[in-house]
């Protein structure tokens, strides 16, 4: 099976969706062939507009041109989007509710080898803060188109969250995304494993490992962290009385944070979660990197365990 | 001529007013701006105040958005909303909020977390350049505000994407929160700073003077390749004899009597 990273699938699609509606455009900061908006720009050299290494005033003049009539694409890497131009997003973009799409690409630890620096492991904390906000992350390419499309949809920010690293097609070509609607992958009742981006194919293959040994996993795609689907967490909790979360982020704010704030207010269910635990990252390959950090299937499986023990 | 000076004069009436019900805001940047202001929404801006959303209007942005008062005082003039919502400036509930939000018509965008702003107004004029509209862009900042880094990294872009359509104003008041502007984070030569980042700079001697900032605009609009400055000495405190040039009074509401005896500076 090929592999393809979720920046790949944004920058080919952005070209798609060029074609189809000239009132898109994209600014990038001098990182357009990493975020791939330089296919965007190859097809409509005149809709594409370089910020330069500027983040802040890449977001600002994104936030100015949506008041134009222009649908804006705002892309450089998670840590100088949603870090260094955070209160740009804000005050700028999300205090007035304006249509800015910000995909941020190199999230996360698998970005590998260019290190701690570069490893945004707080991003969806940052957006999922921000009133007006959505927040989704996909799992794969085929998720990534998807997500888009409901981006266009909505009339309001929305940060989508992208990776470097190539990862498998997990998600079948007919998927439906619906913002706030998580996505029942496999079915189970012994404990429910929730997922986003590329933890999604490893919270699948912990299941069935789990499976082997007699242990129903159910596994939920998580990808709209804003809005969240409350109903599927409090049913998990629910039916399955226990809860792993799997992330490439802290787990400090993010799904894990979402999803307990969900269960607070409703049911009690023993969480585990699986993210990088409050530290921050380092250079290695991708793969290892998240091995180090305990981002894997057999993490995962050995996590689901211990919340099943705890019930 | 003598309009535009009676409409300042009320403007900044209503300025005291506001800030004086709400027992905060910031009055001495909001009345060095007034003729600024005045001037573009009485003679230049193309705009229509029953219909704040129209698709080719001029567009403001007031990056100094703690001079919210002045741009209430002056849209409500202008016949925006009822001048009794500047009786509610900073209240609970009120439209009117302490710095410019998209919830108050006429207002072109949220500003207040300063050069912000700035960034917005390239990023409008570009949209505009982009699709061949005819409508300009303008912008007012602080000189304090100049300190911001996205104001550099904007005047960059403005210039690099060569928005002709874009004309700033720098109120130099010389004043900010904690000092003159020079002691505090020297931002001179001003004039040069903005020319080295490639705009066309306009020196305007008085900018509480309508013929100057007129004269200004004029040779702004003779340039077509380049954004323009309007960097305008400005008096802070400007027409309130006991504002004029403190420091004091950039952030706080004067009381009933000051209230008074500023607009008795003003009648």
């Amino acid at each position: 099976m090929e592999k393809i990273a979720t920046r790949e699938a944004y920058g080919k699609y952005l070209v798609e969706l060029g074609k189809k509606n000239p009132k898109i455009v994209v600014f990038d900061g001098d990182l357009s062939g990493a975020t791939k908006t330089s296919y965007f720009r190859a097809e409509f050299p005149d809709r594409h507009f370089n910020a330069g290494i500027a983040e802040a005033d890449l977001m600002g003049m994104a936030a100015g041109i949506s008041t134009t009539g222009l649908i804006p694409f705002a892309s450089t890497f998670a840590i100088f989007g949603a870090g260094r131009a955070f209160e740009i997003i804000r005050n700028s973009i999300c205090y007035s509710n304006l249509n800015v799409n910000i995909c941020c690409t190199h999230a996360g630890l698998s970005v590998g080898e260019d290190g701690g620096s570069h490893q945004s492991i707080e991003d969806i904390a940052l957006m999922r803060v921000l009133p007006n906000m959505h927040v989704f992350v996909p799992a794969d390419a085929v998720e990534t188109r998807k997500m888009i499309d409901a981006a266009l949809n909505i009339d309001g920010p929305c940060y989508i969250r992208l990776c470097r690293l190539a990862t498998n097609v997990v998600l079948p070509e007919d998927y439906e995304f619906v913002p706030g609607k998580a996505v029942e992958l496999k079915k189970g009742s012994d404990v429910t494993i929730m997922a986003i981006g590329l933890m999604v194919e490893r919270a699948l293959e912990a299941a069935e490992t789990l499976e082997k040994e007699g242990i129903s996993a159910r596994v939920l795609n998580m990808g709209s962290i804003k809005p969240i689907d409350k109903a599927a967490i409090e049913a998990a909790a629910k039916e399955t009385g226990a809860i792993v979360t799997a992330e490439e982020h802290s787990v400090i704010g993010g799904l894990a944070g979402a999803v307990c704030e969900t269960l607070a207010e409703t049911t009690a269910c023993p969480v585990e979660k699986v993210g990088v635990n409050d530290v921050f990252g380092q250079s290695g390959k991708a793969l290892e990197v998240l091995e180090h950090y305990g981002l894997t299937a057999e993490h995962i499986a050995e996590a689901a365990k211990k919340a099943i023990s705890r019930k | 001529m003598e309009d535009l000076k009676a409409i300042a004069k009320e403007i900044r009436r209503d300025i005291v007013k506001s800030i004086g019900k709400a027992a905060s805001g910031h009055p001495g940047g909001s009345l060095s701006a007034v003729e600024i202001l005045t001037l573009l929404y009485y003679e230049k801006m193309n705009v229509d105040p029953k219909n704040p959303k129209m698709e080719d209007r001029d567009r403001f942005v007031l990056s100094k958005g703690h001079a919210a008062p002045a741009l209430y005082a002056t849209l409500a003039s202008k016949g925006y909303f009822p001048k009794e919502e500047l009786d509610h400036l900073r209240q609970v509930g009120a439209m009117l909020q302490g710095h410019p939000s998209m919830h108050t018509p006429g207002v072109d965008m949220a500003t207040g977390s300063l050069g912000q702003g700035f960034s917005t107004a390239v990023g409008m004029a570009l949209g505009a350049k982009h699709q061949g509209a005819k409508w300009h862009t303008y912008v007012l900042l602080g000189d304090g505000e100049i300190e911001e880094g996205i104001v550099w990294e904007a005047a960059m872009a403005a210039s690099n994407y060569g928005l002709s359509n874009l004309t700033a104003f720098v109120d130099n008041n010389n004043l900010q929160i904690d000092g003159a502007v020079s002691d505090v984070m020297n931002p001179y030569p001003i004039d040069e700073k903005f020319k080295a980042f490639g705009w066309n700079v306009i020196d305007v001697a008085d900018g509480n003077d309508f013929d100057q900032l007129r004269a200004a605009l004029t040779l702004a609009e003779a340039c077509t390749d380049k954004p323009s400055v309007l960097v305008c000495k400005t008096v802070k405190g400007k027409g309130v004899s006991f504002m004029e040039n403190e420091v004091g009074w950039h952030g706080k509401g004067p009381n009933p009597e000051q209230v008074e005896q500023a607009l008795k500076d003003l009648a």
